[in-house]
Parts: C-alpha cells; sequence; structure tokens
C-alpha cells in the first residue's frame, strides 16, 4: 500500500498525480477532479476561499485513504486538497486510485470522495460577482 | 480541580463569535457536551447548533467524551471540502 494525502497551497497538476499512482501493475487509474464552479444556488460565482483545520484534516484525509484501501484492496492513492484562494475553474482536489482491477480503483476512488465532504474538515467561503461573499453551508440540501 | 481547555473555532463560527480560539477553565469531570452548554451560554453565540461538532486532539468526539487539561478541542462548522 502506497498513500500520498497532502494539503497544498498551489495549483493541483493532475497530471503527475495519475503519473504518480499509475504502475505496470496497476491497471486501472480511477481520478476524481473538484473545480471551482461558476454558479451556485442561483448566484454568479468568481473564486472560492478554502481553509481547513490543517492538522486535523491531514490526518482524516489519511484515515479515509487508509480506510478505502482496507475496503477495496491494495492500491496506489495519490490526494490532494488545495487551500486558498481559487478562481472558477481551478481544481480543489484531485483523487487518484491506481488498482490492479477497475471496479476496487472506481469502488474506493469514489468512497475517498463521499467521506471527505462528510468527515475533512475544509471550509468554502464563496465569492460572488456582486462583492459579497458567504461560507457555503452543506446542511441544505444539494445534489451530490 | 478543574480542567483548562485550550478552544479553536474556524470557519463561519470564528467569523460570528469574531475570535478563533478562547481558554476555558471547566470542572474535572466535564464532557463534550459541558463543553458545548459553557460555548452555547456565550453572549453571541445563539447561532451554533446545541450539539455542535467537536474534536478532541484532531478526532471527532462524542458528547460522553470526557476533557482532560491541554486537550486541543475544535468547534467544527458542517464541513464543505472537495
Amino acid at each position: 500500500m502506497t498513500v500520498r494525502s497532502e494539503l497544498v497551497r498551489r495549483p493541483i497538476d493532475v497530471s503527475l498525480l495519475i503519473g504518480e499512482a499509475a504502475s505496470a501493475g496497476r491497471g486501472a487509474t480511477a481520478v476524481f477532479v473538484g473545480t471551482v464552479r461558476d454558479f451556485n444556488d442561483g448566484r454568479a460565482v468568481t473564486g472560492i476561499e478554502y481553509s481547513a483545520y490543517d492538522a486535523m484534516a491531514e490526518r482524516e484525509m489519511m484515515t479515509i485513504a487508509v480506510e478505502a484501501e482496507s475496503r477495496h484492496g491494495p492500491a496506489h492513492i495519490v490526494v490532494e486538497h488545495r487551500l486558498g484562494m481559487l478562481a472558477v475553474g481551478e481544481t480543489s482536489i484531485a483523487i487518484a486510485v491506481a488498482h490492479e482491477r477497475r471496479a476496487p480503483a472506481l469502488d474506493a476512488m469514489r468512497y475517498m470522495i463521499e467521506e471527505f465532504k462528510r468527515r475533512v474538515p475544509i471550509w468554502k467561503l464563496e465569492h460572488y460577482v456582486d462583492g459579497t461573499r458567504e461560507w457555503t453551508d452543506p446542511t441544505k440540501a444539494h445534489p451530490a | 480541580m478543574s480542567v483548562n481547555i485550550s478552544v479553536q473555532f474556524f470557519a463561519s463560527y470564528a467569523d460570528s463569535l469574531g475570535r478563533s480560539r478562547m481558554e476555558v477553565m471547566l470542572p474535572e469531570g466535564s464532557t463534550v457536551l459541558d463543553l458545548a452548554r459553557c460555548i452555547a451560554a456565550m453572549p453571541g453565540a445563539g447561532f451554533l447548533p446545541p450539539n455542535p461538532l467537536i474534536a478532541i486532539n484532531q478526532m471527532y468526539a462524542g458528547p460522553a467524551a470526557l476533557l482532560t487539561s491541554g486537550d486541543e478541542v475544535a468547534v467544527i462548522p458542517p464541513v464543505a471540502g472537495g
């Protein structure tokens, strides 16, 4: 098992993550990429400021990656979540899971992003076109 | 005897309270629930849910978890990563 899980304050290069995770013995690499959307709840968004309880977030990200592997089998997992101010279209999170087979690769990747959203202490301050800002409230109903 | 706890607030909670950290002194044997009640009684804390997420030493803790002097305690707003 190999896991690298990290909070970063620089742009995420998804192709580097894929290259780091993939290898000849792992025929399936599942990738999730989250990007900043230009519209949320009917409001035009210019960017999102991400902040975290860094130490706990990194611990929880690693715990989730280890759980994913224990559920779905040996994999090479690489995760980066970006913090700071991100513009529309920039990557906020990338998860690459390389596994011998596609089904467990996809399942592990899906498990990780869902658990990240539920457990990792990271927050979004949305900036809108009209100059206002608001903390995202995930307790409101949203589609996945 | 009492326990001295340093409590951290983040994101919307820190903004609403106007602070990111406070020191709290509670009787020995106090729990997370006791701490939540203590914080909820603070001026300006009416926006907090009755049972906010609380972490002790960077791990989520239930309402019955005991607090010990020196614990790193954090009150966690609903998380929104990804």
